[in-house]
């Protein structure tokens, strides 16, 4: 917070945030992966299988940024570098109950909670079939809208109440979101209506080109909880196991019919924005040096490492394994027939519009 | 058959459709314990409790949303927005989101949300709670849109739009609320959406109009017919999809036309009435005059002492028809 003045007053209580109560994000493991706690959250397998589902993420995304600058893929926005936050959430709840509501910058945590490989590859490509929610899949659609989903994960959680489900909804967003209409009034409705959702914010520094400090004057993004009344909770997020913690716990608390839970992922946009725009007109090489020796996939490898369940050539297989699952799934997508303009008539309503094209 | 206002036969019809599907439920400002300001949700609560009929907060964007994603969950949401006005509060929820569910999802999820609001002027009500914005939501693919005019229809329309599986936005004629009486069939009535109604038929000049219009306008073919012109009066009921073959139907009858709203003229919904009817050969040869639109003027609503003179009356409309079926 710095040096900010409070207001001095002995006559009526002001209510201000001070600096002793902004947190230092949480973390577990520190960036040479040394345990900071007692016990980890996560079993070494857990760990290993998380470190995958983060690796197949970030490899997806390399993939479609080579197969977008040879004109084969649409503009996208990749995640790379914030793999922990959606991934630590999806471990964190159950896909065959729970929903999963991404922003557009999620594709980690999107194909470990059940959305197909080749699925992805449609949505990079531009086509409809990426948008399709196949019978079971418990997860809406990417959201080009930036916060546009959120109210439809506090209606989702919110009506899974009513229906008398325990499941809950975690729904992810970036903190330019955090700034908008469409974050703070369903936020609000969640408070009063205790819906079970967990608001993840993952906040990685950058709205496009607009910087964190000039996104919003609160201290963090996790502080706009309590004006909903509910709790707010900092942490780590490109450390698997904090963020898999504080989930765990957001999780239990929405499934007991507590209420929400916004957690803030402290992150950093290791990528670009989206294909159409790279940061160098604005990004400080300086802070971005910082954030690279952060890297998600790094840390929790030199834990897997220092426990001598991770080298060289369980790298190499395992990277060998990702590309060949990849470039099956590329291939199966190229295979895909291209919809036709006719099929998308039937899908505006239920009975086609009597206008037709 | 009972005697209802427009209000009465909307709130029973809520209770009847409650009654019949337990995944229906309401929500809304001042739904609850008040039960609405127009009453229409009067006693609801009470019966159905505070689950199923919910206050919620000032926030029409978020009760949009929620009411998507309550209908992905299952429910049937009757969603109410206070006054036309504030769907802009949640014009991205509508037409970003609602509208568009079952085309983005390819199919593969739907929104069955019924969107209630009141709509025009005449009560002299506060700046901005008399607007009438159908064109705006008009505009965009995957919205259904009723405007019923009188408690019969209100009930049919009503009950057909909670048990469509897309969104309907259903407009309520706000100073017809209490005005607006007559016969409601008992029991199940449902009034198919896409459907106009011909309320009198006529053989000079076609007036076409929706929601409270729909009474000046058969006020104004009474007189009409007195000096010697046969109006045939078309309620369209259902705006989105517009029922373009009783427009048809009927101009190539008459030859001639006359479009009424109170909403104002440039981009109005007189315009695409206008159009769908001139995109038929049998009514476009038929036609012996240029068609003629009644509309508000290009202002925004005024605030209450503009408003008779605002008001689209009966005089304007006879006017419209003399204008339309000049020799």
């Amino acid at each position: 917070m710095g040096k900010k003045a409070m207001l001095k007053t002995t006559r009526y209580r002001v209510l201000e945030i001070t600096p002793e109560d902004v947190p230092e994000p949480y973390s577990v493991l520190d960036t040479d992966g040394n345990l900071l706690v007692d016990t980890p959250p996560l079993t070494d397998d857990e760990a290993l299988a998380g470190l995958r589902a983060m690796m197949l993420g970030r490899r997806f995304d390399e993939h479609c940024i080579k197969l977008q600058r040879r004109g084969l893929m649409v503009t996208f926005a990749p995640g790379i570098g914030q793999e922990a936050c959606s991934v630590g959430s999806v471990m964190a709840v159950e896909p065959e109950r729970d929903w999963f509501v991404p922003q557009y910058r999620e594709a980690a945590g999107q194909f470990l909670h059940g959305f197909a490989l080749v699925r992805g590859y449609l949505w990079h490509m531009g086509s409809p079939l990426g948008f399709h929610i196949p019978e079971g899949l418990r997860m809406l659609p990417f959201q080009a809208a930036v916060a546009g989903q959120i109210s439809h994960a506090v209606g989702l959680g919110w009506g899974l109440r009513l229906r008398g489900r325990d499941d809950v909804v975690v729904v992810h967003f970036g903190e330019g979101a955090s700034s908008h209409g469409d974050f703070y009034e369903p936020a609000n409705f969640a408070g009063v209506s205790k819906a079970p959702v967990i608001f993840f914010c993952q906040n990685n520094h950058w709205a496009i080109s607009t910087s964190r400090p000039l996104q919003t004057a609160a201290p963090t993004v996790a502080h706009k909880a309590m004006a909903c009344g509910f709790p707010g909770v900092l942490v780590d997020g490109n450390d698997l196991f904090a963020v898999y913690e504080v989930m765990r716990d957001a999780v239990a608390r929405a499934r007991r019919g507590d209420g929400p839970t916004l957690i803030e992922g402290f992150t950093y946009r290791l990528g670009i924005h989206t294909t159409a725009d790279a940061g160098t007109r604005f990004e400080d090489p300086a802070l971005r040096a910082t954030w690279e020796p952060k890297d998600p996939l790094f840390r929790i490898q030199r834990y897997l490492a220092r426990k001598g369940k991770w080298d060289d050539e369980i790298e190499r297989a395992m990277e060998e394994e990702i590309n060949a699952q990849l470039e099956a799934a590329w291939a199966e997508a190229q295979a895909e027939a291209p919809p036709s303009l006719e099929e998308s008539l039937r899908h505006v309503s239920a009975l086609p519009s009597p206008r037709g094209m | 058959m009972s005697d209802m206002t427009m209000v009465e036969a909307i709130r029973s019809t809520l209770e009847a459709e409650m009654e019949r599907d337990e995944r229906v439920m309401i929500l809304g400002e001042d739904v609850g314990q008040s039960g609405g300001v127009f009453r229409a949700t009067d006693r609801l609560q009470e019966r159905f409790g505070s689950a199923r009929v919910v206050d919620t907060p000032l926030a029409e964007g978020a009760i949009v949303g929620a009411a998507v994603g309550l209908a992905i969950a299952g429910m049937v949401p009757v969603a109410e927005i206070q006054f036309m006005g504030f769907t802009h509060n949640a014009f991205n929820q509508i037409v970003e989101q609602l509208a568009r569910v079952r085309y983005r999802s390819w199919g593969s999820l739907s929104a069955p949300v019924t969107l209630r609001m009141p709509c025009g002027g005449g009560v002299r009500a506060p700046e901005m709670h008399s607007d009438s914005f159908e064109a705006h939501l008009a505009h965009a693919p995957g919205l259904k849109m009723v405007a019923p005019s009188n408690p019969a229809d209100a009930k049919g329309l009503l009950a057909s739009a909670v048990r469509d599986p897309d969104p309907v936005i259903y407009i309520e004629p706000l100073r017809g609320y209490r005005l607006i009486r007559g016969e409601v069939p008992d029991g199940e009535h449902l009034v198919p959406l896409g459907k106009a109604r011909v309320v009198r038929e006529g053989t000079d000049c076609t007036v076409i109009a929706w929601s409270a219009a729909v009474e000046v306008v058969t006020a104004a073919a009474e007189t009409a017919a007195q000096r010697g012109i046969s109006v045939e009066v078309i309620d369209l009921r259902t705006l989105v999809p517009l029922d373009a073959e009783t427009l048809w139907a009927s101009v190539a009858k008459t030859g001639r036309g006359v479009i009424v709203h109170e909403a104002s003229k440039t981009a109005g919904f007189a315009g695409e009435v206008i159009a769908t009817i001139l995109e038929n050969e049998d009514a476009f040869f038929a036609l012996h005059r240029p068609l003629v639109r009644v509309c508000g003027p290009d202002t925004p609503y005024p605030v209450q002492m503009l408003e008779p003179q605002y008001l689209i009356d009966e005089a304007r409309v006879l006017a419209g028809i003399e204008k339309a079926t000049q020799v």
